[in-house]
């Protein structure tokens, strides 16, 4: 019987209603399929170098390299790709793969609405239909996504149960996908949920680590000694390490959402607060009471404001090959501002994660050294919610 | 092997479910002595979870009203305890249905060697397909309880490996989707049915969307039973800690429709 699949470690599997598994089962083989497929790679590129700008820069940050004194810093600017994050690589990947299986309607989960509006964005390039689920508590603060969602031709369902967060988000999402597989591709936007999903988006961010690394070897002529990406289920994260995972010497650094702390119940920080579970189709490490119930997570960051942690992190972690650490609010703001100030580059919230953490570990190491920090998006979606923890009170 | 079997002896079996702690324990614990009372021949009994993603709203609130009033896992231990003994224990087959995280982060042997002592005949985990069962399965069989497969109108191709390594009882699926209740059920029940009595000797039972006595009637030609779940939690979210009454009649009408 022990046909589980798609395990990473322990971690990984297919937990999820029998209903659904022909539906997993038919996408991993439309998948395997059509990766090995030289027209599906070559439209794939095609909408990555003309649709979504790809490549995307590496970015030498002079001014913050100097100001901090410590090691070199290069930015990989996700930020800069259509759409304004990392989301549109899994999406075009997705969508593609859909509608060569015939599917005409896309449904996703969405936290911040990067991943929402990526995939409308696909949805309306491919003449899909798009329904994105996405918690009512998010849908107000990321009022100007759900806007540019129904402004691409999506409809936007408000999750009112639970949380009202990404958590419930995903949930909704997969119980609309139970009850209807025939024409429909649940367009999942991290590396998470039953397998194949973790594979499948694994494999369309891991351009992000393929350029860093013709990048830097072009630029420097060497190999990174350290790379960092913010991590909530860890799409942007591990797209950002995939390719250096057999290179021992670089070192990977995620940066999970402390909230209010790692000592208080307001934080999402799965690896540093959470243990291992089964949940939303996967094992892996989740943030719940003694009794399993799945914690009611906090972070200022809506794209990081989940419970789980996709199942290849959790086998990283397991096995020491990357390290997790926690990121404040309060951290990730002064980096939000330090960057825009420094840099003139707004990052995204999640993103100013990592910086925030560079801002830390930078200054440690020696000047020969080089890190790369994801910039998996822009900020602009998040200047309103900023003002209003400096106290100022704007309106989009 | 459980107590299950007993549950089909008795014409065609009527299965209510229930969320535990809906709106107490207490509450629970009459409503169950009320169908067993009135005819139920199985106990499908719902630990709660803060996140039951193969429910539909009705029971999705069921499941928020429980923990809010401060429902565990040992808590529905303790009850099941209280019901299995003393002069008026009760003797109808009961099984638990809840999710994988409730049974693996109390440990898994730990769940369901509890489960063997208090009386507990069988586990239903909506989200542990046949490929993620072996974890469970060895452990279940360990104890003398059956782990019960769940058999869906998109499960083609599939049916006969999940039929024919089936035990205590084969909960199948109605219709896609989520639970709770629907006018129509579209899928061809009887040719499913059909499909898995070929593949299997292990009794079957229709659930998902089931509400009214005709509907129940209609499903009970096909199988050997038939779950309601979404209807019964719909009458206690209306009648509160006064509950008992309002569901045994029910699960009698049920009782006698089908038989």
């Amino acid at each position: 019987m022990a046909d589980s699949k798609g395990r990473f470690g322990i971690h990984g599997g297919q937990y999820i209603p029998e209903t659904l598994m022909n539906a997993v089962i038919e996408l991993e083989e439309a998948y395997n399929h059509f990766k090995a497929d030289p027209e599906f790679n070559r439209e794939l590129t095609d909408l990555f170098n003309n649709y979504a700008g790809r490549p995307s820069l590496l970015y030498y940050a002079e001014k913050m390299t100097k100001d901090l004194g410590g090691a070199k810093i290069y930015l990989k600017r996700e930020d800069l790709n259509h759409t304004g994050s990392h989301k549109i690589n899994n999406v075009l990947g997705q969508a593609l793969l859909a509608k060569k299986m015939g599917k005409t309607r896309l449904i996703a989960e969405t936290g911040a609405g990067q991943h929402g509006v990526a995939t409308a964005t696909a949805a309306a390039l491919m003449g899909m239909e798009c329904v994105v689920f996405m918690g009512e508590e998010d849908t107000k603060r990321q009022a100007l996504n759900v806007y540019r969602m129904k402004l691409l031709g999506a409809s936007v369902v408000s999750v009112k149960s639970g949380t009202g967060t990404l958590k419930d988000a995903v949930s909704e999402a997969m119980r609309e996908w139970t009850s209807r597989i025939d024409d429909t591709h649940y367009c999942l936007g991290s590396v998470m949920g039953p397998h194949p999903f973790p594979t499948i988006v694994r494999d369309f961010q891991a351009v992000i680590s393929r350029e860093i690394k013709q990048q830097m070897l072009d630029a420097e002529g060497r190999l990174p000694d350290a790379v960092i990406a913010c991590c909530g289920g860890g799409s942007n994260a591990i797209g950002s390490f995939y390719n250096f995972i057999e290179d021992k010497e670089v070192e990977l650094i995620g940066c999970e959402a402390a909230g209010r702390g790692i000592d208080t119940y307001e934080t999402a920080a799965t690896i540093n607060t959470g243990k291992l579970g089964i949940f939303h189709g996967m094992k892996s490490y989740f943030c719940q009471d003694e009794y399993g119930q799945i914690a009611p997570v906090y972070s200022i960051s809506a794209g990081l404001d989940y419970p789980g942690i996709g199942p290849e992190h959790a086998m990283l972690h397991d096995t020491g090959r990357a390290n997790y650490v926690a990121v404040t609010d309060f951290e990730a703001v002064e980096a939000f501002e330090y960057l825009s100030r420094t840099e003139g580059i707004i990052p995204a919230i999640e993103s100013a994660h990592a910086v925030a953490y560079a801002r830390k570990y930078a200054p440690t190491l020696d000047k020969d050294k080089i890190i790369v920090i994801t910039i998996s998006g822009r900020g602009d979606k998040d200047c309103a919610a900023i003002a209003r923890y400096r106290g100022e009170e704007i309106y989009e | 092997m459980s107590n299950i079997h007993k549950a089909f002896e008795n014409g065609k079996a009527f299965i209510p479910f229930i969320t535990c702690g809906d709106p107490d324990l207490e509450t629970t614990e009459a409503i169950v002595r009320a169908m067993e009372k009135a005819g139920a021949d199985l106990i499908e009994l719902g630990i709660p979870f803060s996140d039951p993603t193969a429910e539909g709203p009705v029971i999705q609130e069921a499941n928020i009203r429980a923990l809010s009033a401060g429902t565990t896992t040992d808590k529905v231990f303790d009850m099941v305890r209280t019901l299995r003994s003393g002069d008026d224990a009760v003797k109808v087959p009961m099984v638990f249905m809840t999710y994988a995280n409730v049974v693996f982060s109390y440990g898994s042997e730990r769940f369901i060697s509890t489960c063997a002592e208090i009386g507990i005949d069988g586990l239903i985990l909506p989200d542990i397909p046949y490929e993620e069962k072996g974890e469970f399965v060895d452990i279940t069989r360990k104890y003398g309880l059956d782990l019960v497969s769940l058999i869906a109108p998109t499960s083609e191709g599939r049916i006969c490996k999940i039929a024919s390594s089936a035990e205590g009882f084969i909960y199948v699926v109605s219709s896609l989707g989520v639970t709770g209740v629907r006018s129509n059920i579209t899928t061809d029940v009887g040719k499913l049915c059909g499909a898995i009595k070929a593949a299997s000797s292990v009794p079957c039972a229709i659930g998902f969307g089931i509400s009214t006595p005709e509907q129940a009637a209609a499903m009970a030609e096909h199988a050997d039973g038939v779950i309601v779940g979404s209807a019964i939690v719909k009458l206690i979210a209306a009648n509160g800690r006064n509950s008992a009454t309002v569901v045994g009649e029910f699960v009698k009408l049920m009782k006698e429709t089908i038989s």
